[in-house]
């Protein structure tokens, strides 16, 4: 799958949400959209997965336009994990995961052998096959989204969009989540606040300021100490990491107010 | 328990998270514990339905009840029984009890309905207002005698009202074409409160106490009026209805599990809301137009069921429908025993019975629902 967003802008009450933003996921691709909160990175995935109709611009999947396919078209060519919990309705982890052929069942359609391969084949990926029978609330922050990752490997679509499935989880399941979605060989774009994280997973980053994408390229181009001081407002040091390579940002605040050196204190 | 990263990493599964049984199995067993549980549901509706017709100042004796019916139905061989016996059972108490049956699983069904529309448990058609709306439209026939409709004067006006009310809630509580939950309950609470003081203000302007008492027994519900010919159509309607949203079952999974969700799911949630919204309304026009507004069955049932049978649709409706008509049927008999000759508006018992039950209910299992929440 390939992913266009040309052009795309959107307005709510005269205000500019998302100005002219252009962004490609070529197949196979990981992709990462990372920018201060309010800056337009949930708003830009929600006129990717259908929530938000732009005002201007095209969005399109394997040149198609996503607008002119049916709700249901489209579910089967795009799969969302979302930060959403399920209300008060308590389903099963079971439940939740087959929602994931929702959109590849008619009215009278039962579900088959072939669906509960699928299910139980997204469930043993994402290792939650052993929980089928616990209630979601039961499930810890981890569980829980490997549990949505199930339902969106489930629902089968050949692009993945994912916002903020680093959110509230302990540093262990961030790297586990983001092992596992890497692992899967899906086209992906997701957004991501912590910004290691996205050197590390990305095979680009497009870096999202006030509704514009300011910056696009592999991590190791995006990434600059300027960038960051621009689009964050705190100051940053690249180096390399010591394992992997990749970039790693140390922060700094900028507001004059560094730590006190511990040798001003003395005699 | 957690899993260990190598197991996650893998592209397929390890051995060691294979569930203990074969999936197959596990499936076809969960499957067939739906259809016993639905099947001994049945027995009991149908053992309730005998046994509501027998109870009343005339006990009559379940055989012979059963053959009346085969008389009537199919012209089996008349036995020992009087005409009297025959009317009884025949022409009182078993359309009252079909009836029962019938608005109990209808209220349940709508409760459940409405309450995936607004992806909250806390919604009945009281709540959304339409009951109250439908209210005054009775009480406009019982104390001013409108009878443009004839004998179904008050059954009509009451389901323009419920229609009425509904296009209100529905109108406001729109928002740039969307269908907002919270917005929905809101709205339909204020309406809801505003219909009931008109329908206050209307019993207070009447003069006539035998109107008012009238009016103040239709508005907590009744079966008492049931004949054959005015169980046609709501039995039409709510089976229709029930197996529309039984279809819909999945996309009402979906909704309930997150707004936005719902839509990546490939559910239209705008259009399905609306159309989810229109349905309960002309279902519940249509049950308030027979029976009055019962109140506490569409907010409870559902919550009641969901605690036994988790929250999948596809298993709530069709055991809500029975567990309705079950538990509406024993509350008329309750209503037409306790203080006989005298008879209870339903919406005293159902609260009474119904309200108790359902804290009982909470607190044993609690844990099942908001217990650990988010």
């Amino acid at each position: 799958m390939r992913l266009c967003i040309e052009h795309v802008s959107w307005q709510v009450d005269g205000a500019a949400i998302l100005r002219d933003t252009t962004l490609t996921v070529e197949p196979g691709e990981f992709v990462g959209l990372i920018g201060p909160n309010g800056s337009g990175k949930s708003s830009l995935l929600r006129t990717i997965y259908r929530v938000v109709k732009p005002n201007a611009g095209l969005v399109t999947l394997n040149e198609e336009d996503i607008w002119k396919l049916s709700v249901r078209e489209a579910a089967r060519r795009t799969a969302v994990v979302l930060q959403e919990s399920p209300s008060e309705f308590d389903f099963t982890v079971e439940e939740l995961v087959f929602m994931g052929r929702t959109p590849h069942k008619g009215l009278t359609d039962r579900e088959t052998d072939e669906d509960h391969r699928i299910v139980y084949d997204a469930l043993d990926r994402v290792g939650m096959a052993t929980f089928v029978q616990r209630h979601f609330s039961t499930l810890s922050g981890g569980e829980k989204q490997r549990v949505l990752v199930a339902r969106a490997l489930a629902q089968q679509a050949r692009f993945l969009v994912l916002d903020e499935p680093t959110n509230h989880l302990d540093i262990r399941y961030q790297i586990e989540i983001l092992d596992l979605v890497g692992s899967l060989g899906v086209t992906t774009l997701a957004a991501l606040h912590d910004l290691n994280l996205a050197a590390a997973y990305c095979d680009r980053i497009y870096v999202v300021s006030r509704g514009e994408i300011v910056a696009a390229g592999i991590p190791g181009e995006v990434l600059q100490p300027a960038l960051i001081r621009e689009v964050f407002g705190i100051g940053a040091e690249v180096q390399p990491h010591p394992r992997t390579g990749k970039p790693y940002l140390i922060f700094f605040s900028e507001n004059g107010s560094a730590p006190a050196q511990p040798a001003a204190a003395g005699a | 328990m957690l899993v260990s990263k190598q197991t996650i990493a893998k592209p397929t599964g390890s051995p060691v998270s294979q569930p203990a049984q074969p999936v197959e199995e596990q499936r076809q067993r969960r499957g067939s514990r739906l259809l016993l549980l639905l099947l001994l549901l049945l027995g009991g509706l149908v053992l309730t339905i005998t046994l509501a017709v027998t109870l009343g100042p005339v006990p009559i004796n379940p055989l012979t009840v059963w053959q009346i019916i085969g008389s009537h139905l199919f012209g089996t061989e008349a036995g020992e029984w009087s005409r009297a016996h025959d009317q009884i059972v025949w022409l009182i108490r078993l359309p009252r009890v079909l009836l029962a049956a019938v608005i109990g699983a209808g209220l349940a069904v709508v409760g459940t309905a409405m309450q995936a529309t607004v992806r909250n448990p806390i919604a009945d058609p009281y709540i959304l207002g339409i009951s109250a709306g439908a209210s005054i439209g009775a009480v406009l026939v019982i104390l001013f005698g409108l009878q443009v409709f004839g004998l179904y004067s008050l059954s009509v006006a009451a389901f323009l009202g419920a229609l009425a009310a509904f296009a209100i809630v529905f109108t406001l509580a729109q928002q740039q074409g969307r269908l907002p939950p919270v917005r929905l309950i809101l709205v339909g609470v204020a309406a809801s409160y505003v219909f009931s003081a008109i329908t206050s203000f209307l019993i207070f302007r009447a003069h006539d106490t035998r109107q008012t008492q009238a009016v103040l027994f239709w508005l907590a519900g009744s079966v008492a009026s049931a004949k054959w010919s005015f169980l046609l159509i709501p039995t039409v309607v709510i089976v229709v209805g029930t197996a529309i949203l039984v279809l819909q079952a999945r996309s009402m999974n979906a909704l309930v599990a997150g707004e936005e969700t719902a839509v990546t799911l490939g559910v239209d949630t705008n259009r399905f809301r609306k159309e989810l919204m229109a349905l309960s309304a002309l279902l519940t026009g249509v049950m308030v137009a027979v029976a009055g507004a019962i109140g506490f069955v569409g907010l409870i049932m559902p919550h009641a069921v969901r605690l036994f049978v988790g929250a999948d649709h596809r298993r709530v409706l069709p055991v809500s429908v029975l567990v309705g008509a079950i538990f509406l049927i024993w509350v008329d008999v309750l209503a037409r025993t306790i203080v006989a000759p005298e008879e209870l508006p339903l919406g005293v018992i159902t609260a009474f019975v119904g309200g108790p039950f359902f804290l009982w209910l909470l607190r044993r299992r609690g844990q099942a629902f908001g217990g650990s929440g988010r």
